[in-house]
């Protein structure tokens, strides 16, 4: 049970195991372990009604910060009907942004656990916890009937990542379906998806306060830079994403199938001095900007400043976000994931 | 002193004669977050050449601004890049007087004083850009025949990356930057690099650079000719800022797609600059075509520049050799 100001509205207070088992079942939501053999039957799910589009969630990711004000004017110019659902446009960290920085106190993008989100708020609580709880309180309760549909977190990366998708691996066939959708139709960058394998519980980012959460990242882009050809092919994906809501709003049977995705197993740090803690070395030029290409073990992975090449030593796995200049402080140089196909069924909308 | 390099330039077969540089400066860390110059100190700090004597030349190795590195942001009150011209550096402090303005005059004193016979013979300040401008060795003065020969030296002997020369033409009283207190001196810029990481490419070329131009010194001060020649010189004309909302002041476009990443590609009255959010190009009114360069700087965009924009022309430089022989 969440206790605490800003944790769970009275109204959905119920959010007890009963309520919470009997709302996954009618939203068949299901693990996507458990469905890998699943058969290829339409699963029936209910329209979506709500969107957020959020930006500036890191205030020096430019990509989102312009492209949510651009939103807003398209609706001022042409009204809501241009959308096909009623969208939510929101800047998720306005002090942030204003400073052109990742985050004023506290990364607000790790303080959305269901712990942070019902933890008590006092004077010397950092600014981005009271933010995230204003936060789950328009766009959640995390948990609950009442959380918005779908949250389209905007990122961007210094990583050479293309156009990435991120999601909970918990997350219905919904965001597997919209990445399926996205990788057709954005042809211009390569287009593929992250699933982080935690608990909605401990799930800490801002989409995971949505039924149907997922972060777009794009890269690479230097923070406090906006890229053009960045802000298009992000411009073309959200578009994709209100396409996709549009078709399957609609009720038409939207094709199942296979779909490939990067499990994030573990990250690596850089090697660090052991008297100052500063990394030693940098990621090799070799590795440099390959994200998601396979790193064998013996394939060279950091060249320290005094040139001398350090080797990866693991099983085969693919690196993704590589060199984020934010993660310095996090101590890691890279995450690795595993490689999985995974069987996605067609599904239906079911009109109310 | 100008003059007589210039008289020196009729008859070709002299060669100019030009005082040995013994004290050098390597400086990084100016900008907190540029990392390529904080690794580079920190590596010559460690190997204990925070002052190398090997003759015939001092190095003298220098984290300029500590209190940013160590936040890892570009400075933490003022731009420290920019509190070098001679009214910051006489300016009076006291308790409200900005750390980067303090900084400074102590930089002033360690290096300087600027303007006078006791300033370091030539200053390499170490900078990173997010713009596609390879390595440039940024100066003030267009016939400056140290750095035009150091500019030849590494084009000739770098053979990963472009290397330019960019002239401000400023006086030296209102040349801001550190690399003005020294006799001769230059910021060393290299990009495209992200500010607040480290690529290794980027990092090995800003190395062997500074090792070039050390060895050049080492070599000119032991009494070597060099052979005189030419070198392309961008002088910056003027800078072009973001098309912004006229009450909000933010930007409402970005750089074209067309001309990101172009840094030195000629830029004509007509080409595509921007692309605004709502999806319109604005383009380049000028009447002359220019060099841009500093394309999409993110340290810039609170500075109002999107890109600045050069002529670029050849420069004669004569054969010069140390007077101590």
């Amino acid at each position: 049970m969440r206790e605490g100001r800003g944790g769970v509205s009275a109204g959905s207070k119920v959010c007890s195991r009963l309520l919470l088992e009997e709302f996954r079942k009618t939203q068949a939501r299901k693990t996507v372990s458990q469905h890998c053999s699943a058969e290829m039957e339409v699963v029936t799910l209910p329209v979506l009604h709500r969107m957020a589009v959020c930006g500036g969630t890191h205030g020096d990711e430019m990509t989102g910060v312009f492209l949510v004000p651009e939103l807003e004017r398209q609706r001022r110019e042409k009204g809501d009907g241009i959308w096909p659902i009623a969208l939510t446009t929101v800047l998720s960290n306005p002090r942030a942004i204003k400073e052109c920085k990742r985050y004023v106190e506290k990364d607000l993008n790790r303080c959305f656990t269901s712990a942070l989100l019902s933890s008590s708020i006092t004077d010397s609580t950092p600014y981005e916890i009271q933010r995230a709880q204003e936060l789950n309180s328009l766009l959640g309760p995390k948990e609950t009937e009442d959380a918005i549909d779908i949250i389209c977190d905007l990122h961007n990366t210094t990583a050479n990542m293309g156009l990435t998708v991120i999601s909970y691996s918990f997350s219905n066939w919904v965001c597997l379906h919209l990445f399926k959708y996205l990788k057709e139709k954005v042809t211009t960058v390569p287009v593929r998806l992250m699933l982080l394998d935690i608990p909605i519980c401990d799930a800490y980012s801002l989409e995971s306060v949505s039924k149907y959460g997922i972060s777009l990242e794009a890269g690479p882009q230097p923070q406090g830079v906006v890229r053009a050809d960045i802000f298009n092919f992000m411009k073309e994906a959200v578009n994709a994403v209100m396409d996709w809501i549009k078709i399957f709003n609609s009720g038409q049977v939207i094709e199942g199938g296979e779909v490939e995705s990067y499990m994030v197993e573990k990250s690596i740090d850089y090697p660090r001095d052991p008297e100052t803690q500063r990394p030693s070395a940098a990621v090799h030029p070799q590795l440099q900007d390959q994200d998601f290409c396979l790193l064998k073990p013996g394939d060279p992975m950091f060249l320290t400043f005094s040139g001398e090449t350090v080797k990866y030593e693991g099983e085969p796995r693919h690196p993704i976000f590589i060199n984020e200049a934010a993660y310095y402080e996090k101590g890691i140089a890279f995450h690795l994931a595993q490689k999985k196909n995974i069987t996605i069924p067609s599904i239906q909308a079911k009109k109310d | 002193m100008d003059r007589e390099r210039l008289l020196h330039l009729r008859n070709k077969e002299d060669v100019v004669k030009l005082p040995a540089l013994e004290r050098v400066a390597v400086c990084g860390g100016t900008h907190g977050n540029e990392l390529s110059g904080v690794y580079l100190v920190r590596e010559r700090l460690k190997k204990r050449r925070k002052s190398e004597v090997m003759e015939p030349v001092t190095v003298v190795t220098v984290m300029s601004n500590p209190r940013a590195v160590h936040r890892c942001v570009r400075y933490t009150e003022t731009d420290l890049n920019r509190c070098f011209t001679d009214a910051m550096l006489s300016f009076s402090v006291s308790d409200q007087t900005p750390f980067e303005i303090i900084r400074a005059q102590e930089l002033n004193s360690q290096l300087g004083p600027k303007g006078s016979d006791q300033a370091t013979d030539l200053i390499c300040d170490l900078h990173n850009t997010t713009a596609n401008m390879g390595l440039c060795l940024i100066t003030y003065s267009d016939c400056d025949w140290i750095c035009l020969h150091i500019c030849k030296h590494l084009q000739r002997e770098m053979a990963t990356i472009p290397v330019r020369y960019i002239h401000y033409d400023f006086p030296p009283a209102e040349a801001y930057s550190l690399d003005s207190v020294g006799k001769h001196g230059f910021a060393m810029e290299i990009g495209p690099q992200p500010h607040g990481l480290i690529r290794s490419n980027i990092f090995t070329a800003m190395q062997e650079a500074v090792q070039l131009m050390l060895d050049w010194v080492r070599l000119f001060n032991s009494g070597s000719e060099f052979e005189g020649g030419w070198v392309d010189v961008y002088s910056l004309v003027k800078n072009i800022d973001y098309p912004r909302d006229p009450q909000t002041h933010i930007i409402t476009a970005a750089v074209h797609p067309d001309l990101q990443d172009r840094d030195f590609c000629l830029l004509h009255p007509g080409d595509a600059m921007f692309l605004s959010f709502s999806g319109e190009s604005v383009r380049y009114k000028g009447k002359e075509p220019l060099y841009p360069f500093f394309i999409n700087e993110s340290s810039y965009y609170e500075k109002g520049v999107a890109l600045f924009l050069a002529r670029r022309r050849r420069v004669e430089i004569p054969s010069i050799q140390s007077s101590r022989t």
